[in-house]
């Protein structure tokens, strides 16, 4: 009962490039994404020239509106994009190779549902309408099923083996968004509340909200960019990791631990942002090969700047109504990888 | 020679069918002919106690005297079981076979035990066809939603298996193009659900969910000449199926055309699973479940295989209706939630019980 491996999904096996050449992408990478984090400042229902966003950076005017516009709408919406982004493509990649699944992404660890389902018992139940409140439950929800699902996946014969996690989560995904469906059936109210939550959206989020989850997602980048070389032994098999002296129960708990605190703390202040956590690291992977030690660095920066990227499109595309940034992310993204696919997976 | 059975005292595992001066002959585990026999009457059973239940309560007995145009003294019985609830009924036995054959072949082909005909694009194409025909055009007549679904479903499958198609086909190619060209229909149609009126985005779920209410006899003869046309056909591919899950290389050693092969297969799963999602919407779980139920009953020989989880399928679809129409009456639940709430805690077991 073979689930698909990513070794496989990218076209067998690609050494690692040479390490010049991937240092010198990721300082690309970064200069690129502050090149993109300006123009997304720059770029909105308001255009504003560049120079004045620099001032209103850096020689603030309280009294000039661009300046207020820059300050407490843009730079927060920035961030967030950025940070989600980089977060969600990161769990992404720990997931993939962690249940050596290319179909892997925070979804499939019941994550989304976990939240959405949090959302949903949030208005429904306890009739809350704020966003900070709706990313608390959402974070609760997101854990509490991740949770589950490690421990169900657990419990099954092997422990948490690739098969045991990627069924757990499938299957406690299709249970709570059946409960999440029956709610929204049922209750109207609660439909049109969280309908564009559920879209997932960084529009609206100030500093306060951000200051709320970055801990968490930045304790979740740290955690999983230092297990790189261990989810890269694990993704060779648990046998070959185990052969290697890899505790790997220990490893799998940590990157799980880290797959909650970024895609818990990416869909409580953004809603659950699609494709980006599956198609990614697929793309990174194409790049760089398979070595985690540089997929999840590049993943975070791929994420952060295609994130970056659909925001300022969904803004732009049919202005002044802006689209829900998740479904710009799979409208931008599904062709590119579907072009990434067709030329690169030979087998 | 007829039938050829093992020894009296140790029975073999294999029933050996050969058809005398016939080409054919046909080799099924032993419980093939048991499971389908319980199974059968099983499914007919429930979808009797189904009909009989509701708002207009009506004994199992006179059900099935009704069914069989015998009188029963009470002149709305006709109407109420004939026209309301035996094409319900059926539909739904229908989808469910349709939707668990397509599944066994699908995971056969891909040699995935998590592959659904989800991941061919077929219920994000009809997902986004019906719900645009829903939000868009407010009023539109609910006999075109079959259509649309369809090839809505169909153009998808299509698009995924061109694009995956590069100098023959390849299972990997084909799951992530999947999964590139589903995220993109989703997000159209999330796009939709969004922004649409909010009652159109209500119904829009509901048929989402998937779901056989108010199902006739309309939808019933549209679903059931793709069973009778295409199920035939995977039965005859069933020994093919058996080799191409042995691998590409395995299958091409016995000399297996492979790529023609899953090409027609393919075919057969997007015309069933584009059938049944087409007539009652995305009924999540029917597909990956009955699958590995009828493994666990009748072993991995796909010609006893392709059957069982068929019927399987239709008593899954047939009892998660009859949960839902009772679970919270008089308010009706989709089944395409039964099938994921009661799917997602069995599926656990069955594959735990699986390893050990």
């Amino acid at each position: 009962m073979g689930v698909v491996t990513t070794s496989t999904a990218s076209g067998g096996l690609r050494l690692v490039r040479s390490r010049g050449g991937l240092v010198a992408g990721l300082v690309l990478g970064l200069a690129l994404l502050l090149a993109i984090l300006l123009a997304s400042l720059a770029f909105g229902a308001a255009e504003i020239p560049l120079p004045e966003v620099w001032a209103a950076l850096f020689a603030f005017d309280a009294g000039a509106t661009n300046h207020l516009i820059v300050r407490t709408l843009r730079v927060p919406r920035a961030l967030v994009a950025a940070l989600v982004g980089a977060s969600l493509a990161v769990a992404g990649a720990l997931v993939q190779g962690l249940t050596r699944n290319p179909l892997g992404d925070p979804g499939i660890l019941g994550i989304n549902a976990g939240a959405a389902l949090g959302v949903v018992v949030a208005v429904f139940l306890f009739q809350i309408h704020t966003l900070s409140l709706f990313a608390l439950f959402a974070f609760a929800g997101a854990a509490l099923t991740a949770t589950a699902v490690y421990g169900l996946g657990a419990w099954g014969r092997g422990g948490p083996t690739p098969l045991n996690l990627t069924i757990a989560g499938a299957a406690l995904t299709a249970l709570l968004s059946s409960f999440t469906t029956a709610i929204l059936i049922l209750n109207q109210r609660t439909l049109e509340e969280v309908r564009f939550w559920l879209a997932g959206s960084v529009a609206g989020r100030d500093l306060a909200l951000l200051a709320q989850v970055a801990p968490y997602l930045l304790a979740g980048l740290m955690l999983a960019f230092g297990l790189g070389r261990q989810i890269t032994t694990i993704t060779l098999g648990d046998d070959v990791a185990r052969g290697l002296g890899q505790n790997t129960a220990w490893v799998k708990a940590l990157a799980a631990l880290a797959v909650v605190l970024l895609a818990g703390g990416s869909v409580a202040v953004a809603g659950p942002i699609g494709f980006i956590g599956l198609v990614i690291p697929h793309m990174v992977r194409f790049w760089v090969g398979v070595d985690y030690r540089w997929v999840l660095p590049y993943a975070a920066l791929a994420g952060a700047i295609f994130l970056l990227i659909s925001d300022v499109a969904a803004r732009l595309l049919l202005r002044p109504t802006e689209l829900p940034v998740g479904v710009m992310t799979a409208l931008l993204g599904g062709p590119f990888f579907i072009y990434l696919v067709r030329w690169r997976v030979r087998r | 020679m007829g039938k050829q059975v093992g020894q009296e005292n140790t029975p073999a595992p294999w029933l050996v069918v050969r058809g005398g001066r016939l080409p054919l002959s046909v080799r099924l585990d032993r419980r093939v002919p048991w499971v389908l026999l319980v199974g059968l009457l099983a499914t007919l059973a429930v979808m009797v106690v189904n009909m009989g239940v509701g708002e207009y309560p009506i004994p199992p007995v006179d059900v099935l005297k009704t069914v069989l145009h015998l009188p029963t003294g009470n002149s709305d019985h006709s109407f109420i079981v004939n026209t309301l609830r035996l094409p319900r009924m059926l539909v739904a036995a229908l989808v469910g076979v349709a939707l668990g054959l397509a599944g066994a072949i699908l995971q056969a082909l891909t040699r995935n035990p998590l592959a659904s005909p989800g991941i061919l694009g077929i219920n994000a194409g009809a997902g986004l066809a019906a719900v645009s025909l829903i939000v868009l055009f407010d009023r539109v007549s609910a006999s075109l939603l079959p259509l649309a679904a369809f090839g809505g479903a169909f153009l998808v499958a299509l698009a995924i298996y061109g694009l995956a198609w590069r100098a023959g086909d390849s299972p990997t190619r084909l799951i992530l193009i999947g999964i590139g060209l589903t995220a993109v229909a989703q997000a159209l149609t999330t796009l939709m659900i969004t922004f649409g009126d909010i009652n159109n985005v209500q119904r829009a779920l509901v048929w989402l969910t998937g779901s056989v209410y108010g199902r006739t006899w309309d939808e019933f003869w549209a679903l059931l000449p793709w069973l009778v046309l295409l199920g035939p056909v995977a039965l005859l591919l069933a020994r093919d199926l058996d080799a191409l899950s042995l691998g590409d290389e395995v299958a091409r050693s016995l000399g297996s055309p492979v790529d023609l092969q899953r090409g027609i297969l393919l075919g057969v799963v997007v015309g069933l699973a584009g059938a049944a999602v087409a007539t009652a919407g995305t009924i999540g779980f029917v597909g990956l479940m009955a699958p590995h139920i009828a493994r666990r009953l009748v072993g991995p020989g796909h010609l006893g295989l392709l059957p069982t989880a068929g019927l399987t399928g239709a008593f899954l679809v047939v009892t998660a209706d009859l949960v839902g129409r009772t679970l919270l009456a008089p308010t009706e639940l989709p089944c395409g939630l039964v099938t994921a709430a009661i799917g997602a805690p069995f599926f656990l077991y069955l594959l735990w019980r699986q390893r050990s």
